[in-house]
């Protein structure tokens, strides 16, 4: 952890009182106006789902949080002691990663690039190596160290990133549609590690899905956005929304009796 | 140098290496493979096969306004003229929403028609042509001496921005998360593709300059399975086609350049071999 009041300098398993706040957020291409006014508060502990439709902006508003585009508004980071430290540590894990299954790139050689001055093409040091080691068991991918990145399944690529997206654990981890191609059990095995690591290490997550049931049961907090947030809450109070509703229909909470199907447009 | 020449014609007791004029291209063999290694390793990843022969074609509009300003090397005309068409490139890629093969497309063929319009006024084109195939067998000492400064340049490069471009080539937004920042590395890569292309023109030869850029790094990756294992192959394709290929030239009487990048093609057949197994 970069600052001296955050979570785990704290000694508190879950102190909830680091914030990340994102105040009024906007991105423009050109004079098209894809974000306006977005305001989200992210608290430690807390695994925030950004829903919405097609062309709504989400990942348009992890780029600008992650300051790969130009954006209007602030991005604050507010430690356990309510103090303003600045820009908080991201992690982040692609939506899929583009890459060529040709690169001659190996798990060990990302962690290189990603966390040594040494050149990845060098020996790795035995610190990196323990270090990446260490990453690699939070996500039970320690035997996949040395195959080439184009070798692995689409489930495993997605905890390579996620280990390496919490090397060192971040102040805010981005999570763009993660697990975008990933088959079903390859999915829920990573969202199961997300929502425990999340706990263990105090995470404050911003996740993009598409996975509306799987949210419903993982998220603490669900945002839908389509250009700016129409409606935020815990899933029970964004799933019974009716703006909520008129798009997506109904969907399962789980947090109620299990199997049972809320009608939304029926109030219940 | 003179004493350099002498031990090499002790050492190497063969008839080509009795003429100064083949121990210099040696020496520059030895410069401009790896040069052209280390840096094919990573325009192969960051898929800039198209930019780089671009920048090479390029290098006619250079000559061409060295010539109109009366210049007697146009090296420094043709560093300009690259750098710049480098920039404006990678400029118009960042922000334009067509696909980055049409922009490319669009400078380099503008380039070689500017280039060709301005040198073949008077029917003189006939003179240029050495720097269509290149001329290893020319190269000076002064000359080897820029390359060096350059390798070393390179190699200083590398090892500072190495990790920083491997991110970069994987995904922009994860590579932006690690904090880098995306459009300095881009840009810093493509001058330096630039310069080194540009520099070694003259050798190498405007028509098979790419491939001995690409060749090299094409062959490896069909064979590593990680970067230091990429760099390594690479190499030593580069440096074995670079020496085999100059010795050919001089027995065969052929183009040395044509004939180093014809010995890094039939590697990279061999290396096809070798996929298989590893993957």
């Amino acid at each position: 952890m970069a600052y001296p009041n955050g979570c785990e300098k704290q000694g508190n398993e879950f102190c909830g009182l680091c914030c990340t706040k994102v105040e009024h957020f906007g991105v423009k291409f050109g004079s098209k106006e894809i974000l306006h006014d977005v305001n989200l508060h992210i608290h430690c502990g807390e695994l925030t789902a950004v829903i919405g439709p097609n062309g709504a902006g989400k990942s348009t508003l992890l780029k600008a949080i992650l300051g790969e585009l130009k954006h209007s508004g602030n991005l604050n980071y507010l430690d356990a002691a309510d103090q303003n430290t600045g820009v908080p540590v991201i992690g982040y894990v692609p939506q899929h990663l583009d890459f060529d299954l040709s690169s001659p790139l190996s798990v060990m050689d990302l962690f290189a690039a990603g966390n040594s001055r040494l050149p990845a093409f060098a020996a790795h040091s035995r610190s990196l190596r323990q270090k990446a080691m260490e990453s690699l068991s939070r996500v039970q991918a320690e035997h996949l160290h040395d195959q080439r990145l184009g070798n692995l399944s689409g489930g495993e690529l997605q905890r390579v990133l996620l280990a390496l997206a919490l090397t060192p654990i971040p102040d805010l981890l981005l999570l763009d549609e993660p697990v975008s191609g990933v088959d079903q059990p390859g999915m829920e095995l990573f969202y199961e590690m997300v929502s425990d690591l999340r706990r263990r290490y105090d995470l404050s997550i911003i996740l993009v899905s598409h996975d509306l049931p799987l949210m419903a049961r993982f998220a603490d907090r669900i945002v839908y956005l389509d250009q700016t947030v129409k409606s935020s809450g815990t899933p029970a109070q964004v799933f019974n929304d009716p703006y909520v509703t008129g798009v997506f229909g109904r969907i399962a909470v789980p947090a109620l009796p299990k199997g049972q199907i809320i009608d939304l447009k029926d109030g219940v | 140098m003179e004493a350099f020449y002498i031990w090499m014609q002790n050492w190497l007791p063969f008839e080509w290496t009795q003429y100064h004029f083949m121990l210099n291209a040696l020496l520059a063999v030895l410069l401009v493979t790896p040069l052209f290694a280390i840096l094919g390793t990573m325009v192969v990843n960051n898929k800039m096969a198209f930019f780089s022969d671009a920048i090479g074609h390029s290098a006619l509009t250079g000559i061409a306004i060295g010539v109109l300003l009366g210049m007697g090397d146009p090296l420094l005309a043709m560093l300009a003229f690259s750098i710049i068409l480098a920039i404006g490139i990678s400029n118009v890629k960042a922000r334009g929403r067509s696909s980055p093969d049409t922009i490319i497309g669009v400078f380099s063929s503008t380039a070689v028609a500017l280039g060709i319009v301005i040198l073949s006024r008077e029917g003189g084109f006939a003179k240029y042509s050495n720097y269509l195939i290149g001329d290893l067998l020319s190269i000076s000492v002064s000359q080897i001496m820029i390359l060096t400064a350059v390798l070393l340049l390179v190699l200083l490069f590398w090892s500072i921005f190495f990790n920083q471009l491997l991110l970069v080539s994987v995904n922009s937004s994860l590579a932006r998360s690690r904090g880098v920042n995306v459009r300095v590395v881009e840009i810093a890569f493509s001058i330096i593709v630039a310069l080194v292309v540009t520099v070694s023109i003259q050798w190498v030869g405007i028509l098979i300059i790419n491939s001995l850029l690409v060749l090299p790094a094409a062959a490896a990756r069909n064979i590593a399975v990680n970067m230091r294992q990429y760099h390594l192959i690479t190499l030593l394709i580069a440096v074995i086609s670079g020496l085999s290929g100059l010795i050919c030239s001089y027995y065969w009487g052929t183009a040395s350049g044509a004939t180093i990048v014809l010995c890094a093609s039939v590697l990279f057949i061999l290396s096809l071999f070798g996929k298989t197994k590893s993957i």
